[in-house]
């Protein structure tokens, strides 16, 4: 019930405050910009409901590209962070790479991801992938790791195979952090969209609130970076849920 | 039928006879032979010139202070290191492989794994040599009966007690179906009442099943009790200051047994030999 409640509280006391401020005029009067500048909740509440099915749309394409791009990088960064906790000579070679896919500053060169990849959902996806496989990756690995080397011993000497020690002590110790990686990285992967998108506006909440901000549609963009906000509370709830259902011993 | 423990996997072990008494054929006795043991870590010389013998089914206790390469010693015979130099021999093989394929390890703390119920974490020496699962559960279940856990099978290892989630741990090790235990401090952990209770519980269950057993202990009373014969260690690098056989026969009592004046003088010897290796 508190787990609920407190938050729920907290953004209503924002909103109202938000509301009153907005509506007034003193919040637009402070900043000294024009009010359509400065949208009111009960206008993005509004707006939300009259352009429902253009956000809906809109929402669907980013949905999509972030579930793949998610998807992807959770099959790399675990089949990495396998791959490196196996081999000693893997995860020397391969650390200061993938700390170094972490530095590429993604907003500057993704309109070279567009020529790379073409316009459509091809460099939106990279730029997810990329940015969501460090979290995933490392926490994937540091779990592995963590496994106490006295437990390592005595499945040796239970005759363990090394594939036995991976499946029946690694892996599942790994599982709280990989988890922590991926509640992680489907957060950021929601504002990697938004960058794709910007790159490449095509369709798309993040190309939508870029087409907005342009017309100056700022309730409509605000709706929409509600949408977003929404897509990433759910996707990150989802996968707090199947933590809880599948780390019991926790 | 003695084991060959010269076999390079232990799949090929026949483990049809096994299935009908879990702690069967599979443990038939092997011995144990240690000589001119020398052991470094790192620049740090842990174990010098020691020589040791446990014949099969004997149980050999080694004490010595902390620090001194008891485990480290327990995890050569165990086949989970190369010695530097010397030989370490367990039923007739040299090399770690094949030492590891007698032995099965009981590490400081119980490690069971959270995952698994106590039955699957009993069960895991019979599963990584792949025995199906409902049979390991069987073959585990039957030992629980045994060994005063039947009721616990399913139950969590955090929902154990210390003492129960001990037990668990050795029928862990007694039902990988191995000649040797090597069990290391296995009650180090335990407050002294469930520490006494489950020495006597260990007493009777090697009784019931008699392994070749090497116990590393800190406790010189342990040993006694639970030993054939106890090796003293000295501080490191490690060799045995004195060899001691344990009054026999003992109690089953444990108060008994460990007030009897055999018990005290052997006990008193034993202190003595552990503060002369300290020096």
């Amino acid at each position: 019930m508190k787990r609920w409640l407190l938050p729920a509280l907290l953004i209503a006391a924002l909103v109202a405050a938000w509301q009153i401020a907005a509506s007034s005029g003193t919040l637009a009067d402070l900043l000294s910009l024009e009010d359509f500048l400065v949208p009111s909740p009960a206008e993005i509440a509004e707006a939300l409901w009259q352009s429902r099915s253009l956000l809906a749309e809109n929402a669907w394409v980013t949905l999509q590209e972030v579930l793949l791009g998610f998807g992807c990088a959770l099959l790399a960064g675990v089949a990495f962070a396998v791959a490196m906790h196996l081999s000693e000579t893997l995860r020397l070679a391969f650390q200061p790479l993938i700390v170094a896919s972490q530095t590429i500053p993604i907003v500057v060169i993704a309109p070279i991801l567009v020529v790379w990849f073409g316009f459509g959902i091809g460099p939106t996806l990279a730029i997810i992938a990329l940015i969501c496989f460090f979290p995933i990756t490392v926490n994937t690995l540091d779990g592995l790791r963590s496994v106490d080397p006295e437990a390592t011993k005595m499945m040796r000497t239970l005759d363990a195979s090394r594939g036995q020690i991976l499946r029946r002590v690694e892996a599942p110790s790994a599982l709280p952090y990989f988890f922590s990686g991926a509640k992680i990285a489907v957060a950021v992967a929601v504002i990697g969209a938004v960058f794709g998108e910007l790159a490449a506006p095509d369709s798309g909440l993040g190309a939508l609130i870029f087409r907005d901000m342009n017309q100056l549609e700022t309730a409509r963009a605000f709706a929409a970076v509600a949408v977003l906000s929404a897509m990433a509370i759910v996707l990150f709830a989802i996968l707090a849920l199947a933590e809880r259902r599948i780390v019991t011993w926790r | 039928m003695r084991q060959d423990t010269n076999m390079p996997t232990t799949e090929t072990r026949d483990f049809a006879a096994g299935a009908a008494s879990p702690a069967g054929e599979n443990t038939a006795g092997a011995a144990v032979s240690i000589r001119g043991l020398a052991h470094s870590y790192a620049e740090l010389r842990t174990i010098e010139r020691l020589d040791l013998d446990v014949p099969a089914h004997g149980v050999l206790g080694l004490v010595g202070p902390s620090g001194c390469g008891k485990s480290t010693l327990l995890e050569l015979i165990a086949g989970l290191q190369e010695p530097g130099r010397g030989e370490v021999e367990v039923g007739g093989a040299v090399d770690a492989r094949g030492r590891l394929a007698s032995c099965a390890f009981m590490p400081q703390r119980d490690m069971l794994l959270p995952w698994l119920s106590a039955l699957d974490n009993a069960a895991l020496g019979p599963r990584n040599r792949g025995v199906r699962r409902a049979e390991a559960r069987r073959q585990a279940g039957q030992l629980f009966e045994r060994f005063g856990l039947a009721g616990f099978e399913r139950s969590a290892p955090a929902e154990l007690s210390g003492g129960m989630r001990q037990r668990v741990a050795f029928l862990r090790t007694l039902i990988a179906g191995k000649p040797v235990l090597a069990l290391d401090e296995p009650f180090a952990s335990l407050d002294a009442i469930t520490r006494a209770e489950m020495q006597e519980w260990l007493a009777g269950a090697l009784a019931t099943d008699p392994r070749t057993v090497v116990l590393v202990t800190h406790d010189v009373e342990e040993a006694l009790y639970l030993c054939d014969r106890v090796a003293v260690l000295s501080a490191r690098p490690a060799h045995v200051v004195d060899e001691l056989s344990a009054p026999s026969p003992r109690s089953a009592d444990r108060d008994e047994a460990v007030t009897h004046p055999e018990f005290v003088a052997a006990r008193e010897r034993a202190m003595r030999a552990l503060h002369e290796g300290m020096r």
